[in-house]
């Protein structure tokens, strides 16, 4: 069980009538990068939103850290280092760069050591810097994402959840993204990336999962698994 | 001219005013996405709760709020814990039922226990006035009550602008479920954001308790008022409520200047519906 930093069991999720997660479970290690792929509707999002209290799970356990936390609300996640980066470089559009990142710093034990963390994400992404004055929904795409990068880093994280990250976004900016992930996950950062892109996620994780209708049609470590068996798997055929 | 001159002064002072009453409710529609009818009666629930603190402690009205401003903070809070943060994630319609039934309950509540009859603030201030000329004299509560608008829109400003809290609110008010993913407990939020809602509607239901008699049922017109300058300003935004009290006080008194009493109201009415017209998301909107 202590293997484990974050360990899902059988979780299930419900819109009213539609039971968008079925049963899914996975778990990851500390220092790891995991990813679980998926089409769109597939029920990445939900399972992530049932991992980190945005939605109560209607079955299922969540441990963290070996505790049970299925169903705490968000903010305690946050304090215990589970911070999620939200799909499409969600920002608060009306509140400058510096204020989004100020925000990620919002739990009292990430506010110590607010002003290491912005120098930090600083030193990742120098555009932040010099865009710390701007309205934050006036950015491109690929700078609102490093803004919400930035924003989870800022509040001292162990594990950081990234929902699908390359969404809409130009090569060259998704590879440097990915690079970024990558040396943090070095610095000893463990990451779960939720993706729709299959090749891109068998090469940074280790481990990864497909979903397909709400359940885990396929796990294993990523470089055991081929392209064609996750694509297989990925589209149900 | 000098009447024209003692007009604008006093739209500008009765601007002050308006925003104070206006900046509450217009925190709640940004943050909370809330429409509160029962803005108004909160604001005369204030002017009631300072009533008895005044006439108990026999202090002035303004010394009351030290006393009025914490009560109603803790209604504020305790109203949107306990009732509206329950049936907010049922859309619009359950948060609207409820402040109007809050609005019924507060009327009667009040007509209760004070009876229908006027009452009113005493302060001695409320008859003094600065004579700048001849023609052109300032009524010291209205400035007092210009001066407090003013002051509550730049403290809420540099609150939102400087502290975790203050930020907090903005970010929910942003994307809710992003300021939640940060760590905001954003139930928590709301209900402060009510506190410090309800709060200022009780300022400047001290303030108006002053300057005119309230009764139970008063609370209705100062939801208008509340409400012009909410849409006018731009819902949400704490300094477009200032310029909106600004505009909604200089065109009613102008109204009144060039057409008589009886058209101030009216001509504040058309120009809010003119706003509307051709600037619907209001002038200073977020």
């Amino acid at each position: 069980m202590s293997d484990y930093l974050l360990k899902a069991e059988d979780i299930n999720a419900k819109y009213g009538d539609f039971h968008a997660v079925q049963g899914a479970s996975f778990d990851i290690k500390k220092g790891e990068i995991i990813s679980v792929i998926g089409t769109n509707g597939a029920g990445k999002s939900t399972l992530m939103k049932a991992i980190v209290g945005i939605m109560k799970p209607s079955g299922g356990k969540v441990y963290y850290k070996g505790e049970d936390v299925t169903g705490i609300p968000t903010h305690k996640l946050v304090e215990m280092g589970l911070i999620a980066v939200p799909e499409g470089g969600r920002v608060f559009p009306r509140m400058t760069v510096l204020d989004n990142l100020i925000m990620g710093s919002y739990t009292p034990k990430a506010r110590k050591n607010r002003d290491q963390a912005l120098e930090r994400v600083y030193s990742l992404f120098p555009i932040l810097k010099e865009k710390a004055n701007q309205a934050a929904g006036s950015l491109s795409g690929g700078q609102r994402q490093m803004v919400a990068i930035g924003r989870a880093l800022m509040s001292d994280p162990e594990l950081v959840l990234f929902d699908e990250i390359s969404l809409g976004l130009a090569p060259t900016v998704i590879k440097d993204i990915y690079a970024t992930i990558r040396q943090i996950n070095k610095e000893g950062l463990t990451v779960i990336l939720v993706e729709q892109d299959v090749k891109r996620s068998l090469k940074m994780s280790t481990k990864a999962y497909v979903m397909l209708k709400g359940k885990i049609v396929l796990e294993g470590n990523s470089q055991e698994l081929t392209e064609e068996e996750v694509k297989r798997a990925y589209f149900g055929i | 001219m000098e009447a024209l001159i003692q007009s604008l002064i006093q739209g500008v002072l009765l601007g002050g005013l308006y925003a104070a009453i206006g900046i509450g409710m217009s925190l709640i529609f940004g943050i909370v996405k809330l429409t509160n009818l029962a803005h108004g009666d909160f604001l005369i629930l204030g002017s009631y709760i300072s009533l008895v603190v005044t006439s108990t402690l026999g202090i002035s009205p303004f010394l009351s709020l030290i006393i009025v401003v914490p009560v109603m903070f803790c209604i504020g809070f305790l109203v949107q814990n306990t009732m509206l943060n329950r049936v907010l994630a049922k859309g619009a319609e359950p948060t609207l039922m409820i402040t109007f039934g809050l609005s019924i309950v507060i009327q009667n509540l009040l007509l209760y226990f004070f009876t229908a009859d006027a009452r009113n603030l005493k302060s001695s201030i409320a008859l003094k006035s600065i004579t700048l000329s001849d023609g052109i004299r300032i009524p010291v509560i209205y400035l007092i009550g210009c001066i407090v608008g003013i002051v509550i829109i730049l403290v809420l400003g540099a609150y939102f602008k400087k502290t975790y809290q203050g930020k907090a609110i903005m970010a929910a008010a942003d994307d809710l479920e992003v300021a939640q993913l940060m760590g905001v407990n954003t139930k928590n939020i709301y209900a402060l954001a009510m506190g410090i809602s309800i709060s200022t509607a009780a300022i400047a239901g001290v303030l108006v308790g002053v300057i005119y008699n309230f009764y139970p049922t008063s609370g209705s017109s100062y939801l208008v008022i509340a409400f012009a300058v909410v849409v006018i300003g731009g819902m949400g935004s704490t300094y477009g409520t200032l310029a909106a009290g600004f505009i909604f006080g200089v065109a009613q008194v102008l109204g009144a200047h060039f057409f008589g009493a009886q058209a101030q109201l009216l001509t504040g009415y058309v120009v809010l519906l003119i706003m509307l017209i051709f600037r619907p998301q209001g002038l200073f909107s977020r």
